[in-house]
């Protein structure tokens, strides 16, 4: 039986060759620690750092590569921003379709002072700008958004809300890109982003193990780091450096990822954003076309609208759990998926699937349409079963 | 081997800083390399940027406004 690996929202796979290749490549013929010492393995380390914090400014219109530091994963950067700059008192907005990665560590403030407003989003997980703008107060610090909800899909009005934003005074929109950096255009100077997080082992390609965050040219001096520690620069002193990117750090960098992600990223620039996402958009609308028919036995979540979500499918089938249903794909049909709560309980409340869940297809680039019509089989074969 | 006191280096905040300006240095056709920082200039353990003090101005020009913090000291 073939393997039909449907769980891109997770992460991505398989991953374009140059991935790989360009993690064997630093290993084995640089495979120094970058900015460390002054020799020449040392700087071409560093080079490949820089790099990739080249090709990911560009990808997002990031004027200085510098103002971007390379984290972990999304929840790495989006818990430097959410602890980093919210103190007791002050009050955020964010939306009831956000990931625990932005959920738990608000939680985590709220239980130290922070005052905490999480906007409701409609059944079908949309988001009203006009819902931002009126819950902004006078102690409003900062807005923190997910750019597309990786249980339905749905892409929330990022533009739409960063412009108000900046019309109603000065408040940090902070955006997390998890599902849509690599898939979608993000444009940080467009959308009024002052902080993006962003993962790199979805649509941007790279390892597990990767990520960034940029933060908007000055914002970091208000911004204290989560972890300190060695930083190749200004060893003289003992104090952190409050400068970007070095600020963010600390540590010996994940220098072969970071050469996985630069090539993934670059796999992303040389499609073009427009070219993936037209493809990713197909995938969906030929597989919620299938749905249609089926529209008896399966209740798709979200939006229905291969043109306005990402390529994640919410569903479930009439009278199956999500786990049984999920258990059957892959016995009987090798389709790798994820049932339940994708982290996202808040969102799971929001669309009434609450506790159990969906099952979640998610497409990738990689993916064929053949793909696609297996996976509707799929579906029609756990019907009839 | 160029004489050294025709060579001056440029001192950054960090290794990236100082990949930044080299590739901003060469794209415009200026010759320069990254090297160790001297001990006598700076006890940081990172690199700093070499380069033909005769390109001292148009280097300055070059970085100015393009990056925060910059030092240049003659060798
Ligand atoms: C919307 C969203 N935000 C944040 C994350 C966290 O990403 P990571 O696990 O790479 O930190 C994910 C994915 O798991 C996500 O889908």
């Amino acid at each position: 039986m073939k393997t039909i690996y449907l769980d891109n929202a997770a992460t991505s796979f398989p991953k374009p060759d140059a991935m790989l290749a360009a993690m064997i490549s630093y290993q084995q013929t640089i495979g120094a620690n970058p900015g460390r010492s002054g020799h020449g393995l040392c700087i071409d380390a560093g080079r490949i750092v820089y790099e990739t914090r080249e090709i990911l400014a560009r990808l997002f219109n990031i004027d200085d590569p510098l103002c971007l530091a390379l984290t972990k994963n999304s929840t790495e950067a989006l818990n430097i921003a959410l602890q980093g700059t919210l103190k007791p008192g002050d009050h955020i907005i964010t939306s009831a379709m956000e990931h625990n990665s932005v959920m738990r560590p608000l939680r985590f403030l709220e239980s130290q002072g922070v005052k905490v407003s999480v906007i409701p989003c409609s059944p079908r997980g949309e988001l009203d700008p006009d819902d931002i703008s009126k819950a902004v107060r006078n102690d409003t610090r900062m807005v923190v958004l997910t750019h597309a909800s990786n249980v339905t899909g749905t892409i929330f009005p990022i533009e739409a809300v960063g412009l108000r934003l900046k019309e109603q005074g000065d408040i940090i929109f902070c955006v997390d890109a998890a599902q849509t950096a690599g898939a979608l255009p993000v444009d940080v100077q467009r959308m009024k982003i002052d902080i993006l997080a962003f993962t790199g082992h979805k649509s941007l390609y790279g390892p597990q193990g990767t990520g960034g965050l940029y933060i908007r040219k000055g914002l970091e001096k208000k911004i204290p780091p989560l972890m300190m520690g060695g930083t190749g620069s200004r060893s003289e002193f003992e104090k952190q450096p409050d400068f970007m990117p070095d600020k963010y750090e600390s540590g010996t960098p994940n220098t072969i990822g970071i050469a996985g992600l630069g090539a993934g990223a670059n796999f992303i620039s040389g499609k073009t954003i427009a070219v993936i996402r037209a493809k990713e958009e197909q995938l969906t609308a030929r597989f919620l076309d299938h749905m249609i028919a089926l529209r008896d036995r399966v209740v798709v979540y979200g939006l229905n609208n291969a043109a306005i979500q990402t390529a994640v499918v919410s569903f479930n089938v009439r009278n199956i759990t999500p786990s049984d249903a999920a258990l059957y794909f892959e016995e009987k049909w090798g389709i790798l998926c994820r049932p339940g709560l994708h982290c996202a309980p808040s969102a799971h409340r929001t669309i009434g699937t609450f506790p159990q869940g969906t099952v979640r297809f998610s497409f990738g680039f990689l993916n064929t349409s053949e793909d696609a019509d297996y996976a509707a089989e799929a579906i029609i074969g756990l019907i009839n079963r | 081997m160029t004489d050294p006191s025709s060579q001056a280096v440029v001192l950054f905040a960090s290794i990236s800083h100082a990949l930044r300006a080299e590739k901003i240095i060469k794209a415009q056709n200026i010759s320069c390399k990254l090297i160790p920082v001297p001990r006598h200039l700076s006890s940081d353990c990172g690199v700093c940027l070499r380069f033909n003090l005769s390109d001292r101005n148009l280097l300055e020009n070059i970085l100015q406004g393009k990056l925060d913090f910059f030092e240049i000291m003659s060798l």
